[in-house]
């Protein structure tokens, strides 16, 4: 398979100087095409500012990103993004349909080939009659599917999800979970899913990339030798999927290469990196207009 | 500070806007005086007795006629906003009333109560009363009922649950529609002092000032002022809200 | 089946309440305006006539034109209809500045911080103190009418546009940006919707400043209209006239207001509080 995604060497630094807090370091990895990988890492280790960065939607203070060999600066075309909070992704004031619709605007589309891309769309993701209905007329993990329809009506390149299952109940998310690794297999599509959930990581990926404490950076890459039909129920007992959970976990506490650590010291660490991504953030919504009113989490 | 700087820029930008708009002709003199001109004659202005005295005639009747909507407006709105039957019975006049544009009052008022300080207050009070009123039923209506219940299963008594639950709840809404309320009567008193050549007042001193059609640096000086009023006004508002109910974020919020 | 069903009996009982509601409004209303007559014939001031004489007035006023003229005077069409014109055209031409100038001010990061205070100051200049300003520029008539109504209305819109452009969700914002949406398509479909609750709070306050400022400009400079009706009936000593001009600016202040919500509950009906057929 090519390599879809190739990330080298990027790093990224809010604030200058003494005071700069450096949230990903050195960090390389790449994703073939047809991959789903995900990265797993601590809460406030970075991985919202790698996403941001993979995505162009902030440039990387140093390293590159390149799609299908392309090297990235600003938003490249054929990449879609499916965030964590869906109420505030989706636009309100836009059906269902419309929704989804969206980012085959400003393609050179017939109305009806948009309309019948969008069906599609809502069928692969199994919501084929609601399409006159307003999104917050639907449970949450219907929003949610209908973001997931409306990023592959794009037909992206590559899909970034930013915990995409994080703000759905347990039930609804294994549901999720399930649809996302068949629509992936039919479309054939490569997906970068970032998530703190050492399972799912497991459970969704057919690669696992393990993040350490900020400054992120990759200390581990395990191919998930799963088989490709996964069951909620027996792949989870299975004795790879413990072991392999138990390997991710462990990493994610040790680290191989981080030192040992205070509890008290890595929460002030991450808190700060907190901050820090939240000063960040801010001030890049304020300059593209928006204003940053809530934290996300 | 930075932004500090961009406000005084963009106030002298207009400034030197409208002082070259006059200069090369594009506005005639005459109509439009300079703003240099116009500045000092405000400062001017400031300093004779009779037109201080207009100024202070306009804020009086503004202030009175608040002071007088704030007590008609906030008893009625809490007894309608908690009292169901009361409401309905009177939705209809409410209706009737309210959507008459209180300037067209004006003829009928200066008839029945004269063309005195009674008047620009009777109208500015008619305009006042209706967004205190408005959003104190509106408040009453909106608290949690989720905030009621937890009182209610506390054993809080009726009498209880008006001052400690729903006019802390409903204070931060009666005071946006104090503040509209102040915008709009002090467009109502100087309107009246200006549509019917009250004997005193801003309006007064500018429909005077504008009778022969020279003296337009006074109507524009008399404008500033009365703009640099309502701004006073407004912002002073502001700031008493936001201390006062820090804890409330629909604070600046027009309710309705 | 039984949801259809179950559905046609809601909103039956609906509409029941809504029959009941509204024929209790207007009994309310019926009965309100009888006391008012009665009032009035006890008070028997010149002042207040009944009301049973300023609608016979207003009758004879303003339907008792030819029958291919739909029955209306020449009273409506020498001072109602202009009147209406200039309120709603400076009030539209307000809306179009408003909107325009507002996002684009809402999408500058700057833009703001230079005019601001500018625009703040101009809100609370009373506009009726400009009509002798505008009345030297355009004159006595509609010209200083539209302007004083456009200088009135304009900063409520402007002021609530910059407000709600600035006020579009990050994640939104985000959501945007990685889809590449060209900027029409970012302003027409993302930021004017998220603004929109915000601009029609301030249409609606807007409208009645237009209307007031109509009523306003044409007591004091006007050779026609409903304010000019309204200054001379009194001046003439006509009290019943003088009231139908009275409740004609009632019933027009209502209905532009009506139709407003109608348009703003039909165009925000997208808005989860404002659902209708939850």
């Amino acid at each position: 398979m090519p390599t879809m995604l190739e990330v080298t060497g990027l790093n990224h630094r809010y604030g200058k100087g003494d005071g700069a807090h450096v949230a990903v370091r050195e960090l390389s990895f790449s994703v073939d095409a047809g991959e789903l990988a995900c990265i797993v890492g601590p809460s406030g280790c970075g991985k919202s500012t790698l996403l941001r960065c993979i995505a162009g939607l902030i440039p990387p203070t140093g390293g590159s990103v390149r799609l299908h060999g392309d090297e990235v600066s600003g938003v490249p075309d054929d990449l879609a993004v499916v965030f964590q909070d869906y109420s505030r992704s989706l636009f309100p004031w836009l059906t269902v349909a419309r929704n989804v619709e969206f980012p085959l605007r400003w393609r050179k589309l017939s109305k009806q080939e948009r309309a019948e891309r969008a069906q599609e769309a809502l069928d692969a993701v199994g919501l084929s009659g609601v399409g006159k209905k307003f999104p917050w007329q639907l449970s949450g993990g219907m929003q949610q599917r209908v973001s997931i329809a409306r990023a592959l009506a794009s037909k992206p390149a590559l899909l970034i999800m930013d915990e995409p299952f994080a703000s759905v109940d347990a039930q609804t998310r294994f549901e999720l979970e399930d649809l996302l690794r068949r629509v992936q297999r039919e479309q054939q599509s490569t997906i970068l899913l970032v998530t703190h959930d050492i399972d799912e990581s497991v459970y969704l990926g057919d690669r696992v990339l393990v993040l350490s404490k900020s400054p992120a950076t990759i200390v581990a890459d395990l191919a998930v030798d799963l088989p490709a039909e996964r069951d909620q129920i027996a792949t989870r007992e299975s004795a790879k999927f413990v072991t392999l959970r138990g390997e991710v976990a462990r990493l994610l506490q040790t680290g191989p290469a981080a030192p040992a650590t205070t509890e008290e010291a890595s929460d002030e660490v991450t808190a700060a990196a907190d901050a820090a991504e939240w000063a960040a953030t801010e001030e890049e919504a304020a300059e593209t207009g928006g204003a940053t009113k809530e934290a996300r989490h | 500070m930075r932004s500090l700087y961009r406000n005084l820029a963009g106030l002298i930008g207009f400034f030197l806007i409208w002082e070259g708009a006059v200069r090369v002709g594009l506005v005639p003199e005459l109509f439009v005086p300079p703003p240099s001109e116009v500045l000092s004659t405000t400062a001017q202005l400031l300093g004779q007795e009779p037109f201080i005295r207009d100024v202070i005639a306009t804020v009086l009747a503004w202030a009175i006629a608040l002071g007088i909507s704030i007590a008609i407006a906030v008893p009625a709105g809490l007894l309608l906003g908690s009292i169901a039957w009361l409401r309905t019975a009177t939705r209809a006049i409410v209706e009737f009333l309210r959507p008459i544009p209180s300037v067209a009052l004006i003829p009928l008022v200066l008839l029945v109560v004269g063309g005195g300080p009674e008047a620009k207050i009777t109208l500015a009070v008619y305009a006042a009363v209706w967004p205190i009123l408005f959003n104190t039923i509106y408040a009453l209506a909106e608290i949690d009922p989720v905030l009621m219940d937890t009182a209610r299963a506390c054993g809080t008594s009726r009498a209880r649950m008006l001052t400690s639950v729903a006019l802390p709840h409903a204070a931060p809404f009666v005071f946006t529609g104090i503040r509209m309320s102040a915008a709009i009567a002090l467009i109502l008193v100087v309107s009246t002092e200006y549509v019917a050549g009250a004997s005193s007042g801003l309006g007064n001193f500018i429909l005077e000032a504008s009778s022969g059609g020279t003296n337009m640096d006074q109507v524009l000086a008399g404008t500033v002022v009365a703009g640099v009023i309502g701004y006073l006004i407004n912002d002073g508002l502001e700031r008493v809200g936001r201390r006062m109910f820090r804890w409330n974020e629909a604070v600046g919020e027009a309710a309705k | 089946m039984t949801q259809v069903t179950e559905r046609a009996t809601r909103l039956r009982s609906q509409a029941a309440a809504g029959i009941s509601g509204f024929a209790r409004n207007w009994l309310v209303f019926i009965g309100a305006v009888a006391v008012w007559e009665l009032a009035t014939r006890l008070a028997a001031s010149v002042f207040f006539p009944p009301p049973s004489e300023i609608v016979a007035t207003a009758g004879q006023l303003w339907f008792s034109g030819p029958a291919s003229q739909l029955f209306l005077s020449e009273t409506v069409f020498d001072h109602i209809l202009p009147s209406i014109g200039r309120c709603l055209g400076g009030w539209a031409i307000a809306v179009v500045l408003g909107v325009g100038l507002g996002t684009a001010l809402g999408r500058s990061r700057t833009g703001m911080e230079y005019v601001g205070p500018l625009f703040a100051f101009f809100r609370a200049i009373p506009p009726p103190t400009l009509v002798p300003v505008f009345m030297v520029l355009f004159g006595l008539g509609p010209g200083m009418q539209v302007a004083t109504i456009i200088f009135g209305a304009i900063w409520p819109i402007l002021l609530n546009t910059v407000d709600g452009v600035r006020s579009v969700d990050s994640v939104k914002v985000d959501t945007a940006r990685s889809f590449r949406t060209p900027a029409p398509y970012w302003i027409g479909m993302v930021v004017l919707p998220a603004a929109l609750p915000k601009i029609f709070a301030g249409l609606r306050l807007s409208l009645s400043i237009s209307l007031i400022l109509m009523v306003v400009s044409e007591l004091i400079g006007s050779l026609n209209g409903i304010g000019h009706q309204l200054i001379s009936s009194q001046q003439q000593f006509e009290f019943p006239l003088m009231w139908s001009w009275i409740v004609l600016l009632g019933i027009l202040g209502y209905g532009l207001n009506a139709v407003l919500l109608a348009v703003e509950r039909r165009v925000l009906r997208w808005q989860p509080t404002r659902n209708d057929d939850a």
